[in-house]
């Protein structure tokens, strides 16, 4: 137990019943993050990764095995395991530097001062290019820039580990592209821990240091985890045309689409 | 081939070229804020002002005309108006006991609707929290809330003067039991409804009960906890002339049922027309604030 990883799920299982029908969605899933690493999980729907990222998050409780993070066992939600949701979740009656002071006002209650916690709302907000409109309320702005305050928010929070839940699945193509970069950047700024969700090959290829490839559910499990050995920082140009990127990608579609197809397809 | 394109293109050109040499338009003044303003007006009164108006003036013509036969029932506009002209124009006169102005039988009707309403509002946003927020709650209490809430109003009027021995208080509780429900069941909904995602948000940032309540649960549901203060205010007023014509004292429910026993029907069409213009105000406002509160909430 003394050399344990920074962020460890050890032997989770997790089982919802409802009306006395259990349905076990994983079974036996295991992974260590080091500090630093981007770690993307795919798989397709259903297969359980939201949930894995849910009991990371502390949102959801295990049936077995333990979530240790710093060597602290995770069992409530805090702001050291910072959520991007997949539909932004801002709270559409607050303006996007309220939406993000919320989060600081309360992490920084007895750290920092009115005046720091404002300095530090606004470093964040700019951090994602988001100053122009932080007055704006979240209907009066794009998805991309409602995700990107979603995003600045979540990094408010300082949080040890960043949890992203498909953060770009509801965005068009092109806002995608550019948001996945700025991720990069961020991350190679500030070197944050991130677990992030997705079911696009490419852009877990693009942005992650692993991938965790999970088996169809029910009781998905781990099936493979893929290093992608690319120098950062990457280019999304040049990368188009790189043997390792090709491979990896091509590993990554391999196991989803020859090995564990999805059967009842959606 | 593309020679003949070519030679189109070029008549076309130099067909268009005059053209071009005689257009030489005056800039447009740009209209004077003052004069916006006054477009603005107009434009709201053609569009919102005269469509009521127009009807309005027809259905008067139209009473006038069906009323004024000799013998008919119900006066016809004019005479109402000569009738009542004194009440009128002097809404305030105070000659002691009940014989008062119409400002002074509203003003009392309007302050036990207050009273009345203001209390459904705390303990009906109060039970609808609660209804809405726990389980156990609501598999209790829903149940005797969606009985009791078909009661009529007038109804529960003899119970309360039986436990109050006074028609103020009875008055008061009428308008209460009235608005609540409403009130209750459209905050449950609200609150029932919150997002999964605004309370995990609250869940990772730690908002303690408290703040959970006040930052998320009320914004978040304050959409429906209107809609419920609207339409408990609506049936306010219905219920508050009602109650007040069966208690009697100064209101515009006993003004109604007073004028009906003198016979002055033309009082009572008076009435009428500002307890609906009231109700329409009241509403109004419930509307308006309601409208400043929930900016955005309602479109995420």
């Amino acid at each position: 137990m003394s050399k344990q990883a920074f962020l460890s799920i050890q032997h989770v299982d997790k089982a919802f019943s409802r009306g006395g029908v259990t349905n076990e969605v994983l079974k036996d899933v295991s992974l260590d993050v080091n500090e630093g690493e981007y770690i993307s999980i795919i798989g397709h729907s259903g297969c359980g990764k939201s949930t894995l990222l849910n009991i990371v998050a502390g949102l959801t409780g295990v049936t077995k095995g333990v979530v240790f993070l710093e060597g602290k066992v995770v069992d409530e939600p805090g702001p050291d395991r910072a959520v991007v949701f997949q539909n932004h979740s801002l709270l559409p009656w607050l303006t996007a530097y309220e939406n993000v002071a919320l989060a600081v006002d309360k992490v920084f209650a007895r750290t920092k001062t009115k005046a720091e916690r404002h300095e530090w709302t606004m470093r964040q907000i700019e951090l994602v290019n988001m100053a122009h409109a932080k007055d704006r309320r979240p209907s009066e702005i794009s998805g991309g820039m409602k995700q990107r305050i979603g995003i600045a928010r979540a990094l408010a929070m300082q949080p040890k580990v960043l949890l992203l839940d498909e953060p770009f699945g509801a965005l068009d193509a092109l806002t995608r592209t550019h948001l996945q970069d700025q991720v990069m950047q961020i991350q190679t700024e500030l070197k944050n821990t991130v677990l992030m969700i997705t079911h696009d090959v490419d852009e877990a290829v693009l942005l992650s240091d692993r991938i965790v490839m999970m088996t169809n559910g029910p009781s998905a499990r781990i099936g493979e985890v893929l290093s992608v050995p690319l120098e950062r920082p990457r280019k999304r140009l040049e990368l188009v045309s790189d043997r390792t990127y090709i491979a990896a990608r091509a590993a990554v579609l391999k196991f989803l689409y020859e090995r564990h197809r999805f059967i009842e397809a959606a | 081939m593309s020679a003949p394109v070519l030679k189109l293109d070029d008549a076309r050109a130099s067909k268009a070229a005059p053209a071009a040499e005689v257009v030489a338009f005056r800039a447009p003044k740009a209209p004077s804020p003052l004069q916006k303003r006054a477009g603005d007006v107009l434009n709201w009164a053609t569009t919102t002002l005269v469509p009521p108006l127009v009807v309005l003036t027809l259905l008067l013509l139209f009473w006038e005309l069906v009323c004024s036969r000799p013998g008919s029932s119900l006066p016809p506009p004019s005479q109402v108006v000569t009738d009542t002209w004194e009440l009128i124009v002097n809404p305030f006169y105070d000659r002691g006991g009940l014989d008062k102005g119409l400002f002074w039988h509203l003003l009392a009707s309007l302050q036990r609707v207050a009273l009345g309403y203001a209390i459904a509002v705390v303990v009906g946003v109060a039970f609808g929290v609660l209804v809405g927020q726990s389980t156990w709650a609501m598999r209790g209490l829903d149940p005797i809330f969606q009985i009791l809430r078909t009661v009529p109003p007038l109804a529960w009027l003899p119970l309360a003067l039986a436990a109050f021995r006074d028609g103020q208080p009875s008055a008061i509780f009428v308008i209460f039991i009235t608005s609540v429900w409403p009130i209750i069941i459209n905050t449950a909904v609200g609150i029932r409804n919150i997002p999964t995602d605004y309370s995990n948000v609250a869940k990772v940032i730690r908002l303690n009960g408290f703040e959970y309540f006040t930052k998320i649960m009320i914004p978040a549901a304050a959409p429906y906890i209107f809609t419920g203060l609207r339409i408990g205010i609506g049936l306010s007023w219905l219920a508050i002339v009602a109650a007040e014509m069966l208690i009697g004292g100064v209101g515009i429910g006993f003004f109604i049922w007073d004028a009906w026993n003198s016979s002055n029907i033309s009082d009572i069409i008076l009435a009428l027309v500002y307890v609906g213009v009231v109700g329409f105000i009241l509403d109004r406002i419930v509307a308006f604030i309601a409208g400043a509160v929930t900016r955005g909430t309602a479109n995420a």
